[in-house]
């Protein structure tokens, strides 16, 4: 799987997407493929204040629950609605199954581009 | 077979194989087709000797006393409190020779128990849990696959009976018509040795193919276990749970005389249940998971769920979970507190899932 470079990275597999001071996140192909088939996802409400690092909702799968980790601080614009109704297309596109859409607060930090995700992901051997 | 792994009471297993599609692809092809599942985990233990037979009635909960040569039976053996030391399943090889399949994570302490607990009998305790691989076989379409590997007559081995026939050219292989899945389908017991446990296997997934057989991990296992109301060591059973309180009591059997756990069993039947294992079904969108505590509808803690999922089959979040007697009654209410969010659920009738009569 190609990570986008136009996307940065979290280690804790959140995927986030900056146009400005507007950013879409996500969660990474790995993190689908690890947790399996997904069943659930529990977003934040629009308007909702996330703060870089802290949990802001969860992606469940048939064998596990998984906390989702704001990877820049913000307000909730938009999420994603589709995933309530079909979660599973985090498992066939989660790359282009966006979660959120947050407007920033200050510029996000301790971000990795996709080389350095992908080269974390192979140190953590995955 | 790039399959996705995890440590289980020190063994390397699979959660789930990428190459069949996943835990909920696996789940349906067992219940619909075929799957197989390494279990080499689960132990062996083998009683034999002339008082072979009154060691084992001594040590478990069934009466072992009605087996017949090739039949098995589900039993457990208990602590002189009447909980859980581990369920079992008990084959009669001869009338002075049973084999006992005990799970993986008590190994150890189950062969202790039992070579402690069988030292007054004239027989001899072998652990045999290093011998054996053990594969099975599951689903409608599990006898159709074995049945290319094997020259045995399948359709004369009832369902927990079993035989010994060649498979895969192994002359001599057990063959036992049991599973922990809720379907129909075989285990078999091959010599331990990685070659051959590997031909056995390939063998098995190449005469499963055209009913597209999948490679099955412990998360299909799981779920499909689940749906079938099929206990689990440190889940619905423990050193903790007795036997009636798990709703085990059709396999215990007081009336065959004296057995470790049996005293305490009558006492505690006498006594009246406090609590008791009842499914349930999520009303809401939460989804109940191991662990999670249960409540009344006026918030008061009331118990905890031992095992829950989402049923890829039935596709209904359910869940296993000791109540108060007093909310065991079907059709009730409790709520499930799943991250911080109490999530109403209704006890339902089990297993959640049996496999259509034919």
């Amino acid at each position: 799987m190609a990570y986008p470079s136009d996307f940065q990275y979290t280690k804790e597999h959140e995927w986030i997407k900056m146009e400005g001071n507007v950013a879409t996140v996500g969660i990474t192909d790995y993190a689908q493929s690890s947790l399996g088939d997904i069943v659930f996802v529990e977003l934040p409400a629009v308007g909702a204040e996330l703060t870089a690092g802290a949990t802001f909702g969860s992606v469940e799968s048939v064998k596990a629950v998984s906390d989702l980790f704001a990877p820049a601080t913000g307000t909730v614009t938009a999420i994603n609605d589709d995933l309530t109704h079909a979660p599973e297309k985090l498992n066939s596109d989660a790359h282009g199954s966006w979660l959120l859409k947050m407007d920033l607060k200050g510029a996000p930090t301790g971000l990795l581009t996709a080389a350095e995700y992908e080269a974390f992901l192979a140190e953590e051997g995955h | 077979m790039g399959a996705k792994m995890v440590d289980y009471s020190g063994w390397d297993m699979p959660v789930e194989y990428p190459c069949s599609g996943g835990l909920v692809q696996e789940h349906l092809k067992v219940r619909t087709g075929v799957g197989l599942f390494d279990v080499s985990h689960m132990g062996d233990i083998r009683v034999s000797g002339p008082q072979a037979l009154a060691a084992i009635q001594h040590i478990s909960m069934n009466d072992a006393s009605k087996l017949a040569i090739g039949q098995a039976q589900y039993s457990a053996m208990l602590y002189p409190k009447g909980t859980f030391v581990d369920d079992i399943i008990v084959h009669k090889m001869a009338d002075d020779d049973f084999l006992i399949v005990i799970n993986a994570g008590t190994r150890d302490k189950d062969v202790n128990w039992v070579t402690e607990n069988c030292a007054g009998f004239d027989c001899k305790v072998e652990n045999l849990s290093d011998n054996f691989t053990q594969i099975a076989i599951q689903g409608p379409k599990g006898a159709a696959t074995m049945a290319k590997l094997t020259d045995t007559d399948l359709a004369a081995v009832k369902p927990y009976w079993f035989t010994h026939g060649t498979v895969c050219g192994l002359t001599g292989t057990l063959i036992a018509r049991t599973g922990y899945t809720g379907e129909d389908g075989f285990e078999i017991y091959i010599p331990a040795e990685e070659a051959i446990s590997a031909k056995v296997w390939n063998a098995l997934m190449d005469a499963g193919a055209e009913f597209g057989i999948a490679a099955c991990g412990l998360g299909s296992r799981n779920t499909l276990r689940l749906e079938a109301k099929l206990p689990l060591y440190g889940h619905e059973i423990s050193d903790e749970i007795n036997v009636w309180e798990a709703c085990l009591g059709r396999w215990c059997k007081p009336e065959k005389g004296d057995f470790i756990g049996r005293d305490a069993l009558l006492a505690a039947q006498a006594a009246g249940l406090q609590k008791v294992l009842v499914g349930l079904e999520m009303r809401e969108r939460g989804i109940a998971r191991d662990g999670y505590k249960v409540f009344d509808d006026a918030g008061a803690e009331i118990g905890y769920v031992t095992s829950g999922s989402p049923g890829p089959f039935i596709k209904k979040n359910i869940a296993l979970a000791y109540v108060p007697t007093s909310h065991a009654a079907l059709g009730g209410a409790v709520k499930v507190e799943v991250r911080a969010q109490r999530w109403v659920a209704e006890v339902v009738a089990t297993p959640f899932y049996k496999k259509p009569k034919l």
